[in-house]
């Protein structure tokens, strides 16, 4: 956590010696973005290639950015919610716009022993009576009798979050960013350290990488407000219904053990506009505004990982918490390169070489 | 067999469907655990040999003859080296069931399938008329169907007559948790058919249960949710592993009967029995 102090005030360095390490990440996901962040901090000298057009457009597009960590720990192991603790003072300080609000956890009556079992495997929560539930959003009073409200955690917009982030790399890190298919090679400009953040893709080299889909649906409406994220218990899939300001909501998402992209299903459309429905019928009378897929890469506990090998420094396996996890290890992985300090609980594999 | 004196009985006692002998009687389902690595470490330590693997949910496969999308879940299945027994879990129609049964015969080159035919989206019950249709058509293309039903005999007869030789009724509504709704059904569905496999499937929350359906003399014992949402799977996957052998062990040791009036384990000595 001290670096992340630090970051506060570093953030805005001049830039970097001439002597700087010369790192070059690639993949300008959450992953990547995070780790080029991480490592300009630190005084080196960044380059980011994506192979998109922009950045932020792999399944970090599509994700619901629930910054939750206590939430997560229902299902998660203890490692993702340490991550997520870190991550959460991340988002808070490095980019604008990260509502505070804590979140919410409801379930049908039906499925009120779910909401038992989740209070039972979570901590940092108070349960809500109706009254404290209308008083938190009032668009949902007399709806629910009982929730668990998470009063800490928080949300961010992945898509402007990245933007943010983006801009701030460029204007005020120096970091370098290159659209183009390959940055494996060194081409023309030599890196001390590679960082290898290209999700799914990597799977070239790391071969226990699998693809989760992941699907999810954004809806308009001027007929409901909400705060915070709001996550329904289902007994298959966690839903969550993430506010996005102007009447947008995102409603997401699946987890689906393939690596088909884009493909959207009924069945997963029914599943997710079901939730919604059952959190408050204006749901219904939603306009849809954009339907998504992606696939998510995971290892096979779900747990991320940095891998080291010679000068690169793979960061992967983020499964479902991309902006839970990610600036975490990106600042794990700027120690593991700039102080030798390594992090068993995320690193199976260190073959240094430099 | 005389289970009582015939000592391999104790140590090897294998549970044989459509021919294939299998030595543990806990069959795990193998969805919605917290990851892939922890249904692996829950069937390696439960010794489980046969996984139910939901095709469509899963293998996001569009029509036969595409390659599984869900490759590297596949792959960690297929390196346990456990029995694969694909289903039909979601399906609602005949048509469906059969469509997804042929699929999966074709990505997992294996005859098995258990037959879901979902009547009821609230109770998740079989539609039972669907399934011995579906039974039927797939039994006589060459099928081995295991037929996720209820405990109603007359169903249990017809599924038998439609070429199934396995029966796998349910215990409660799936992911229910409830244990045997019905003992009694159970109990006579058991009476009627003492030679086909019984298999007791879906609604099982706790070791109890699968004990409990053990003592009743089935054969073997599916779940999937009671391990893969418990706190930790692993462990209760392992915990329903010893209950049922605790079951089985208890049918093949001939328990005592059950009797009105204390009988004292002790002999009494020296002490009048009648006139005190």
């Amino acid at each position: 956590m001290a670096s992340l102090q630090q970051s506060t005030t570093d953030d805005g360095a001049a830039a970097p010696a001439a002597n700087a390490m010369r790192v070059r990440i690639i993949g300008g996901g959450v992953a990547g973005l995070t780790s080029a962040h991480a490592f300009a901090r630190r005084g080196a000298r960044v380059t980011l290639v994506e192979r998109r057009a922009a950045t932020g457009q792999g399944c970090s597009w599509y994700a619901g950015g629930m910054l939750a960590p206590w939430c997560e720990r229902e299902s998660a192991e203890p490692i993702i919610a340490e991550l997520g603790l870190e991550s959460l003072e991340y988002w808070r300080s490095a980019v604008p716009d990260v509502p505070n609000e804590g979140s919410l956890v409801l379930a049908p009556p039906r499925d009120l022993p779910d909401l038992k079992r989740f209070a039972r495997r979570t901590s940092g929560f108070e349960w809500a009576d109706g009254g404290r539930l209308a008083a938190l959003e009032p668009d949902l009073g007399g709806r629910f009798d009982q929730g668990l409200f998470f009063p800490t955690e928080a949300h961010l917009e992945p898509r402007k979050a990245l933007a943010a982030l983006t801009r701030k790399l460029v204007d005020e890190h120096q970091v370098t960013i290159r659209y183009e298919a390959d940055g494996l090679d060194d081409g023309e400009a030599p890196a001390d350290v590679i960082v290898d953040c290209r999700g799914l893709a990597a799977r070239d080299v790391l071969a226990d990488l699998r693809g989760v889909k992941g699907e999810m649906l954004v809806l308009y409406s001027r007929e409901i407000a909400l705060a915070r994220p709001v996550r329904m218990l289902h007994p298959r899939i966690p839903v969550y219904i993430v506010p996005r300001g102007d009447g947008h909501f995102m409603i997401g998402a699946t987890s689906i053990e393939n690596d088909e992209r884009g493909r959207v299903t009924g069945r997963s459309m029914l599943e997710l506009l079901g939730a919604a429905y059952a959190l408050h019928p204006a749901f219904g009378e939603a306009e849809i505004v954009e339907i998504g897929a992606d696939v998510r890469p995971a290892f096979p506990d779900n747990i991320p990982r940095l891998r080291r090998r010679g000068r690169t420094i793979y960061l992967n396996g983020l499964y479902r918490h991309g902006f839970l996890a990610a600036p975490a290890l990106a600042r794990r992985a700027a120690a593991l390169a700039f102080d030798g300090t390594a992090c068993p609980e995320v690193m199976d594999e260190d073959h240094r070489e430099w | 067999m005389d289970a009582m004196t015939d000592t391999t009985a104790f140590d090897a006692d294998p549970v044989e469907f459509y021919g294939t002998r299998v030595g543990s009687r806990l069959l795990l389902g193998t969805a919605q655990y917290p990851s892939p690595a922890i249904l692996a470490e829950a069937i390696r330590g439960s010794g489980a040999e046969i996984v139910t693997v939901s095709l469509r949910r899963e293998s996001g496969v569009a029509k036969p003859g595409q390659p599984l999308a869900g490759q590297s879940f596949w792959q960690l299945i297929r390196d346990l080296g456990v029995k694969v027994l694909p289903n039909t879990a979601g399906c609602k129609t005949v048509k469906e069931a059969v469509t997804t049964a042929e699929m999966a015969r074709e990505l997992f080159g294996t005859p098995w399938v258990k037959l879901e035919v979902i009547g009821e989206d609230d109770t998740l019950q079989p539609d039972v008329f669907g399934l011995v249709e579906a039974a039927r058509i797939l039994s006589r293309d060459g099928f081995q169907v295991f037929p996720y039903t209820t405990e109603d005999l007359i169903v249990a007869e017809k599924l038998l007559s439609a070429g199934c030789e396995v029966l796998m009724p349910w215990g409660a509504p799936i992911g229910s948790g409830r244990g045997l709704n019905n003992p009694y059904g159970l109990r006579s569905l058991r009476a009627h058919f003492p030679r086909v496999p019984l298999v007791v499937d879906a609604g099982l929350g706790l070791p109890s249960h699968a004990a409990a359906a053990m003592e009743m003399g089935y054969d073997a014992v599916l779940l999937n949710t009671a391990v893969a949402k418990a706190g930790d799977p692993v462990r209760m996957a392992r915990a329903f592993a010893r209950a049922i052998e605790a079951g089985r062990d208890a049918v093949i040791a001939d328990p005592m009967e059950v009797r009105d009036m204390a009988a004292p384990s002790t002999p009494v000595m020296g002490r009048a029995v009648f006139g005190e």
